[in-house]
């Protein structure tokens, strides 16, 4: 990447040994190198694991290369969001429970931009680009609207504002009367939703394009020719392309982060009232902060809809927030590397977890098993505990992954509040604060704007520590 | 104008108010433009009434239906209000106490109607196969099978009480010294692992619990009604009661005295004496156990039900809370009863699925305009 700066890259695998860094430069930057390294260490070893349990348990080879497949896709998509809802809550403090609205009005707003005009409801048949970038525009202003008025409001009045407001979004959507507002033909289609023709949806129209289309279909042609659907080579290379908008994002946010811009949002998190009083327009900075993560959070919900041909309301329910809110502080709050490996962690065994263990438990004790806990709790106390086991495990998958959520909420709540990756988080200075040498030769000002263009490598995990500690 | 001010003179009040209307700040403008969206709103329902263009007698029905939604809106939202003053965080896993109540209070009282007639997985499960039993078979009305909901109701509260405090025991003891917002947190995690644990034993299908309610139809003629929904009446007596008793419970013991002072000041009440452990049971006991009872109520009123029936009324409630200014009890009153006027009387201009959007709509413009709520933040426990 463009920001990378490689000579920040050799020091920090030993950097956590304290005090080992002190040659290096003061000035707090991103570490690309190792938080790569750190990524794919994590990606890897978890498609290792799933592998090695797919293959074991005998739930065949396929099914398992699906699983990975998809707990890619939905990786990189809560990675999105992840990162999206950092710059909210991780970096400036504001609890922003309402992604899933968010979505819905990116998604929504790219459906009817490209929908055909002939169909129901009508669409604008406009390009697709063009379509996801309306949704994002959308959801940004939808955010600017929102947060004008409540940015003073207290942190967890603004939870439930938001809240409120995305189930506003989808009780709207889900309407009748707004299914085909007026004798326009235009509108949202209440609840059964948009269906995308297939000259609209986004799969094929990136396969139609000039470059991505003729590297498709060679890799469409080579998948075909080992026996992989075509189908499959077109889902695995949207993955790709969502993969790629991850390392955007992640890009751009870090960019953030570590600009001006970002300090002071780092410091509105610590202190409000002590950024406002060394002259930061923390109102402005706020409400850009919240603005931007909105539109991101929009365009992530054109992302996943660009997966599929139908969109509807149920696609939004308050669970997708949580989902991401998991996803997050899984990962550490402050933290965009903790973000991604957070979305990963909580596709892989929180959200496809449960389905893996579902596909393993067909593989090995068949389908056949009772519908209701009545017809199990019967089964096992006429002696056969796989029944029990069956219910609980196949035909109550999903149960079960809300269930695990839940409890690694409430656990991570009480026992690491920080997340895996949340002693990271970015302190709000410019410069390492935790040690006075360092200070004197890093020798710029806190507030300058030396950084714009490299912003990369040094401050150790420990030293962020320290900092932030040192800072409240 | 605080209490201070009472003997200052007529002439101050009169140059604050020019004051303050001289140069109004943003939030007051937003707060006339409600008013007068609202005194608009009224004058259009008169010109309906009076033009003929709908009847009284719908508007009665709307109002009516909203009182009774408002019943049992209170019921939960005075449970949140009292965890949201004395233990300092928005709890989203309330909604959840509400379902808690609903499924374990139905199962008991269809154990009692069916003891031996069905097996017990059959009754405690509402009938998972086809051929089980039904809420109508069972006689699951208040004149044919009047102990068995009595029961169901009472078991519905200590259930749903058992349930929150193995909760605040296994979660939020362990918290006590933690944020607002990661309790809030945690208590998502509650939420969503109570809901789906009720959810593997019930499945996530919705289920009828009732017989259709009994009506009486001969009511006296000076009644405004012309037939009374026994379960519905049932609702509103039992919430009413509850309700005073919670009043006379605040205001004339010494619990009530505790409660009421650890939410104004919790470390003044530690050090005063108050046993703030004791005084947070009693308050996860009176919220629990009124939050089950609102849930039972509701299966009662409604017939049909699923495992997300908290969930749906968790932001209805929220709105009440807000409404009413959090931790006020009187203030949740008030709060439920606008909150359930609002979701009926709302249809005379907007359909049906649109109405919980007034409702939200109203709650965050009054978390905009006046975050204390409508009572103006007096917290009374």
């Amino acid at each position: 990447m463009s920001g990378a700066d490689p000579e920040g890259d050799p020091g920090t695998d030993t950097a956590d040994v304290p005090g080992e860094d002190d040659e290096e430069s003061a000035m707090i930057r991103p570490k690309w190198g190792s938080d790569l390294f750190l990524i794919a260490k994590v990606v890897l070893a978890t498609y290792a694991l799933f592998f090695v349990v797919g293959v074991l348990s005998g739930a065949g080879v396929n099914a398992t290369v699906g699983t990975i497949q998809s707990i890619t896709f939905w990786a990189a998509l809560f990675a999105l969001g992840a990162l999206a809802l950092n710059l909210h809550w991780g970096y400036t403090g504001m609890f922003n429970i309402g992604i899933a609205g968010f979505m819905a009005i990116g998604a929504y707003t790219m459906s009817i931009a490209i929908a055909s005009p002939d169909g129901t409801p009508a669409g604008f048949g406009l390009p697709i680009p063009i379509g996801i970038l309306l949704g994002t525009i959308a959801a940004g202003i939808a955010g600017l609207v929102l947060v004008i008025p409540t940015l003073r409001v207290r942190a967890d009045y603004f939870a439930i504002v938001t809240l409120g407001f995305s189930e506003i979004v989808r009780l709207s959507v889900q309407s009748r009367s707004l299914r085909q507002i007026g004798d326009t033909g235009y509108g949202t289609g209440g609840g059964q939703g948009i269906r995308a023709t297939p000259v609209d949806s986004v799969v094929p129209w990136l396969f139609d394009q000039p470059i991505v289309g003729d590297v498709g279909g060679v890799i469409l042609a080579a998948g075909e020719a080992v026996g992989i659907a075509s189908s499959v080579t077109m889902r695995g290379m949207y993955t790709f392309i969502l993969i790629l908008f991850v390392v955007a994002f992640y890009v751009l946010l870090t960019r953030i982060a570590y600009s001006p811009f970002g300090r002071v949002l780092k410091a509105i998190r610590e202190d409000e009232l002590a950024a406002k009083s060394l002259g930061k327009r923390t109102d402005r900075a706020k409400i850009a902060a919240f603005a931007v993560g909105c539109a991101l959070m929009g365009l992530v919900g054109t992302l996943w809809m660009g997966s599929r041909t139908h969109i509807s309301p149920d696609h939004f329910m308050p669970l997708i927030t949580f989902y991401v809110f998991v996803a997050l502080i899984v990962g550490g709050a402050g933290s965009n590397t903790g973000s991604v490996i957070g979305g990963f962690a909580f596709a892989a065994f929180i959200f496809e977890g449960p389905r893996f263990v579902r596909t393993m438990v067909r593989a090995n004790l068949g389908a056949d098993f009772p519908r209701t806990a009545y017809g199990a709790f019967a089964e096992f106390g006429a002696g056969d505990p796989t029944a029990l086991i069956g219910y609980v495990l196949y035909q109550q998958a999903d149960e079960v992954r809300y269930i695990i959520l839940g409890v690694v909420l409430i656990v991570l709540m009480i026992k690491r509040p920080d997340g895996l990756l949340g002693h990271r988080k970015e302190i709000s200075a410019g410069v390492d604060l935790s040690r006075q040498g360092t200070v004197a030769d890093g020798g710029r000002p806190a507030g300058g704007r030396t950084d714009a263009s490299s912003p990369a490598n040094g401050a150790d995990e420990t030293a962020a520590k320290d900092g932030g500690d040192r800072d409240e | 104008m605080g209490v201070g001010n009472t003997g200052g003179k007529i002439s101050d009040v009169v140059d604050d108010t020019r004051e303050r209307l001289s140069s109004p700040s943003s939030q007051e403008i937003f707060a006339l433009l409600i008013v007068l969206g609202i005194v608009v709103l009224l004058l259009d329902l008169v010109r309906r009434l009076v033009m003929g263009e709908m009847a009284v007698g719908r508007l009665w029905r709307y109002t009516w239906n909203g009182l009774v939604d408002s019943l049992y809106i209170a019921l939960a939202a005075i449970g949140l209000s009292m965890t949201y003053s004395i233990l300092r965080f928005a709890n989203f896993s309330h909604g959840d106490l509400v379902t808690t109540g609903a499924f374990s209070g139905w199962a008991v009282a269809w154990l009692i109607g069916g003891w031996g007639a069905y097996s017990v997985g059959e009754l405690v499960l509402f009938s998972p196969t086809a051929a089980g039993p039904t809420g109508g078979g069972l006689g699951m009305d208040v004149l044919a099978s009047p102990v068995a909901i009595l029961v169901g109701l009472v078991m519905a509260a200590l259930m749903t009480i058992a349930v929150a405090l193995a909760i605040d025991r296994l979660v939020y003891r362990r918290m006590r010294d933690a944020g607002g917002i990661a309790l809030l947190i945690a208590s998502v995690g509650v939420a969503l692992a109570l809901r789906y644990i009720i959810g593997v034993f019930w499945t996530v299908e919705s289920h009828s619990a009732t017989a259709s309610a009994p009506i009486i139809t001969d009511v006296p003629a000076w009644f405004p009604v012309e037939r009374i929904n026994l379960h519905e009446l049932t609702l509103v007596v039992t919430a009413v009661g509850l309700i005073v008793g919670l009043h006379l419970l605040l205001q004339y013991t010494k619990l009530g005295k505790a409660m009421r002072a650890m939410a104004d000041n919790k470390d003044l009440a530690l050090i005063t004496g108050i046993p703030t452990e004791r005084v947070i049971f009693a308050t996860w006991t009176i919220g629990a156990g009124l939050a089950g009872v609102a849930g039972y109520l509701i299966v009662l009123d409604r017939g049909q039900f699923s495992i997300n029936i908290g969930w749906f009324l968790l932001l209805l409630i929220f709105a009440a809370v807000i409404l009413g200014g959090i931790g006020s009890i009187y203030g949740a009153l008030v709060g439920s009863l606008v909150i359930g006027l609002t979701i009926n009387v709302s249809l005379v201009w907007i359909p049906a699925d649109l109405n919980e959007i007034a409702a939200f709509t109203l709650m965050i413009l009054i978390l905009i305009v006046k975050p204390d709520g409508l009572l103006g933040g007096v917290e009374t426990a």
